[in-house]
């Protein structure tokens, strides 16, 4: 649970949207997180960055409430994630978009239903006012076409633009992206990425995007955040993080196989165990 | 702990120590697999309790589970027919052949109906509702949860429990019953048509030592057992999609313990049932 020694107090800053303050995660007794700190403020688009398997998913996962820190906070809105009861982690998350990396549609259902899905659950609007929202939100999305569609019908792209609208019906304060560019072609790519900035810009949405694509994410994010071991090792603007002569940051956004993170796993020493294999 | 259930039930497996004999490793080893059974019962019974929590919210939602209603009972409907059918056949057969032996024919009737209303029709529905229903029950929702859409249920509060687990379980639990059903029907049918229309068998006489010797205990005894199979199968079902590794080799393993727990249970749960209302 929750740490004991944290205090219900609201986020210093009133601009601070998502607070993680010395968070410590572990699973099975791996270290994930070993003090991790990330701010999140309104109306910017912050972005994640890390090597894979940083945990990036993770702090997600805590930030919506989905796990709890064994140590240190998670502030969403101003309140403590672990001292939140289940109603009022539901209530935040309705205040809260997300998009998954697969666009974790609902296969059973049309394009259309899977973006009323939120609307329909949460509220009890007449069914022509939910028409005319999704319509709305497919159309920003550029998908008004494909309302008819199931997700088996969508490609990748497609896919993913549906399942932001899904993220959007709802008019969230906070918009969080998990992995938005993998897989995607260049075109796909590009309208992802507009599509980020539109909702950033247009609707106001503070927006955390969690990514290893240094270039694209480089181009729309207001700050960024680099992980590495558990730790945040670089935090500024892209500008910033391009500039920086840390070794970790050099090797991250030039895509070095050799540095702080090594190419090859650990392993016994080659020769002998080539010669070994050989005896 | 502070996960959920699902990641309880994913924790690591043990690791083996070194340097220990041979006799305390195997001890250790089938102390930890009891251990993990009994832990594994625990997360069941604490599924099983959010179920039932989950399925009052649920019932609000009537559409949903008319929708899993004919997703596990009609669809089931094919196979639970032809297997009454040819289930009365053989016992009417068998019955025959039987009696004939001992110059009592006349009882055919109330012989088979008594072993379709009080076994065979609610263990034989059970499994082949385990085979065609709780198979496609566990691999819809496993991929459900490899695919991340439980998650993100999750992510827009929806209750995943309550949208996809309780209608599932509730429409098993309804279909299950009037599977049985149909099955003894057809599987009377099916005797009628063998007894009476191939081996001579009196109709009047067929029909009326039925109606006199068939209680209703004996009814009730099939209506309880394939309420019992309904409950006990639909939870194993559900838990074990909901519960799945959400890779492709885990919906696999998923299915097939659903397939595996649900048959041994029933045949379990049959005699324990059965005892009891002797």
């Amino acid at each position: 649970m929750a740490d004991p020694q944290s205090t219900p107090q609201p986020s210093a800053e009133t601009d601070t949207v998502i607070d993680v303050r010395d968070v410590h995660y572990a699973v099975d007794g791996r270290p994930i997180f070993a003090g991790l700190d990330i701010r999140v403020r309104r109306g910017l688009i912050t972005a994640v960055m890390g090597p894979s398997g940083t945990g990036k998913t993770t702090l997600l996962r805590l930030i919506t409430g989905q796990i709890y820190a064994d140590r240190g906070r998670v502030s969403v809105f101003g309140r403590e994630v672990g001292e939140m009861g289940r109603a009022e982690i539901y209530a935040t998350r309705k205040r809260m978009g997300m998009l998954f990396q697969n666009g974790a549609l609902l296969t059973d259902v049309d394009v259309f239903d899977n973006v009323a899905f939120p609307v329909r659950e949460h509220t009890n609007l007449p069914e022509p006012l939910i028409r005319t929202l999704v319509l709305t939100k497919l159309e920003a999305v550029g998908l008004r076409g494909a309302a008819h569609l199931m997700p088996s019908e969508l490609s990748g792209g497609m896919a993913r633009r549906v399942a932001l609208a899904r993220a959007i019906v709802m008019d969230p304060e906070v918009l969080i992206y998990d992995e938005p560019f993998v897989g995607l072609d260049p075109i796909s790519l590009g309208v992802i990425l507009r599509l980020i900035k539109q909702m950033n810009e247009a609707l106001g949405i503070t927006s955390v995007v969690v990514s290893h694509d240094v270039h694209e994410i480089a181009t729309i994010a207001d700050y960024s955040y680099l992980l590495s071991e558990g730790k945040v090792v670089a935090a500024g603007t892209p500008a910033e993080l391009a500039a920086s002569d840390s070794a970790t940051v050099r090797q991250f956004m030039t895509g070095g196989a050799e540095g702080p993170v090594p190419f090859h796993y650990p392993a016994a020493d080659y020769a002998s165990e080539l010669l070994g294999e050989q005896a | 702990m502070t996960e959920s259930v699902g990641a309880i039930a994913s924790e690591g497996k043990p690791r083996p120590r070194k340097g220990e004999p041979e006799g305390g490793q195997t001890r250790r080893r089938s102390q930890e697999g009891l251990l993990e059974g009994i832990r594994k019962a625990g997360v069941t019974a604490m599924f099983f309790a959010q179920l039932l929590a989950a399925c009052v919210p649920a019932l609000s939602k009537p559409r949903l589970i008319i929708a899993q209603i004919y997703n596990a009972g009609a669809r089931s409907l094919i196979i639970i027919m032809l297997s009454g059918l040819f289930t009365g056949m053989v016992l009417g057969l068998q019955g025959y052949d039987l009696l004939h032996r001992f110059g009592s024919e006349a009882a055919l009737g109330t012989a088979v109906a008594l072993s379709l209303l009080k076994e065979l029709g609610p263990v034989l529905t059970a499994l082949l509702f385990a085979g065609r229903a709780g198979t496609a029950l566990t691999s819809e929702i496993g991929l459900m949860r490899a695919t991340d859409q439980l998650t993100a249920m999750e992510v827009m509060a929806v209750d995943p429990l309550r949208y996809v687990a309780a209608p599932r379980f509730l429409g098993g639990l309804i279909a299950m019953p009037l599977l049985t059903a149909i099955f003894i029907v057809i599987g009377l049918f099916g005797a009628q048509l063998v007894g009476v229309q191939m081996m001579g068998v009196d109709r009047g006489i067929f029909w009326s030592q039925m109606q006199s010797a068939v209680a209703l205990k004996d009814v009730t005894e099939g209506i309880v057992k394939s309420l019992v199979f309904g409950a006990v199968l639909s939870l194993i079902a559900v838990n074990e999609g909901y519960h799945t590794d959400p890779t492709a080799e885990g919906v696999g393993r998923a299915t097939t313990r659903t397939v595996v727990a649900s048959s041994v249970l029933t045949l379990l749960l049959d005699y324990v049932l059965t005892a009891v209302f002797l």
